[in-house]
């Protein structure tokens, strides 16, 4: 299917267990990252934020990928996150339309870089959650919670069916009507 | 000027690039402005971009996101296969897939009876026009 750039990864990790305390706490986050490497290192960077525990004094205790559960079903995303601009940190919610969780972080983290100019590393996730039709805030999305939605595709563009096919000039001006 | 093929749910569309080329699917959802859920019989549900895909003026009675089931009673009680391969754009495309898998006996077989066909339009040809002289 498509393939996306940001995948879910459970991460779980502690402290090493040292005399003072034989059975550390033990702490597991969900993040996103586009592999296992960099999950590990971005579950360090949150969870020294939060503990006292660092790479050199932890351990890591497991890695998994999650993947999609219902990949068929349409689903709003809710994303709560905090982002650097040019001038300060600012916290921000948006909502997507799509099918999977994946997509829809593929889909904020695109739209922070085109519409604020904010680059992936400056983005961080804090919350995520599949939102039912009535509770969604925006327009944009609730404008698609319609059960007899009906609207025409305005122009149609006809593609060579392959990249192949593809050429630099045409012999006549296409016909956009629909 | 007013537009008569919709996106809705139960439109009938053809894919037009990618993976799934030339295949004819339903939309059962729609995901936002540039994409929809898409199902067929021989397929798993996805999402295809509406660039994609090009409208027919088929469309099938269901509901929002039907099961796979229910899909295909809809279908065959709308009758898409028949309602596509007799219309002239169906008919078109199955007649260029056959073009596509001609071998050169084929091919010699064919020109031989455009060869015979042209001979017979011909040879009536001259005969009217035997009568219009006359």
């Amino acid at each position: 299917m498509v393939t996306y750039k940001f995948h879910q990864f459970q991460v779980v990790g502690r402290a090493l267990p040292s005399e003072k305390d034989e059975h550390p706490k033990i702490y597991r986050m969900k993040l996103w990252a586009t592999n296992e490497v960099r999950a590990k290192s971005k579950f360090w960077y949150f969870l020294r934020k939060l503990k006292k525990v660092k790479k050199s004094n932890g351990q890591m205790l497991a890695i998994n990928e999650i993947f999609e559960k219902n990949p068929t079903t349409i689903k709003n995303y809710g994303i709560w996150l905090r982002y650097q601009s040019r001038t300060g940190y600012h916290n921000m919610y948006k909502e997507y339309r799509d099918t999977t969780l994946n997509g829809g972080i593929e889909q904020m983290y695109t739209e922070m870089g085109s519409r604020h100019r904010v680059r992936n590393h400056c983005i961080q996730i804090i919350k995520t959650a599949t939102i039912p039709a009535k509770l969604c805030k925006r327009e944009s999305t609730k404008q698609f919670h319609n059960s007899k939605i009906k609207f025409p595709l305005v122009s149609k563009k006809v593609r060579p069916p392959s990249r192949k096919l593809k050429t630099t000039y045409k012999a006549s001006k296409p016909n956009l009507f629909v | 000027m007013p537009f008569k093929r919709y996106v809705e749910i139960g439109r009938v569309a053809l894919v037009n690039y990618g993976k799934d080329y030339g295949k004819l699917v339903v939309i059962v959802d729609v995901i936002d402005q540039n994409r929809a859920l898409v199902d067929s019989p021989d397929m798993v549900r996805s999402q295809i971009n509406f660039k994609r895909l090009t409208l027919t003026d088929i469309t099938i009675d269901i509901k929002r996101t039907p099961k796979k089931k229910e899909l295909i009673k809809a279908m065959e009680a709308a009758d898409v296969k028949n309602k596509w391969e007799n219309s002239s754009w169906g008919r078109k495309l199955i007649v260029k897939k056959r073009r596509e898998a001609l071998t050169d006996f084929d091919r010699f077989k064919l020109m031989l009876a455009k060869i015979k066909k042209a001979s017979l339009v011909r040879e009536e040809l001259a005969k009217l026009k035997k009568e219009v002289k006359a």
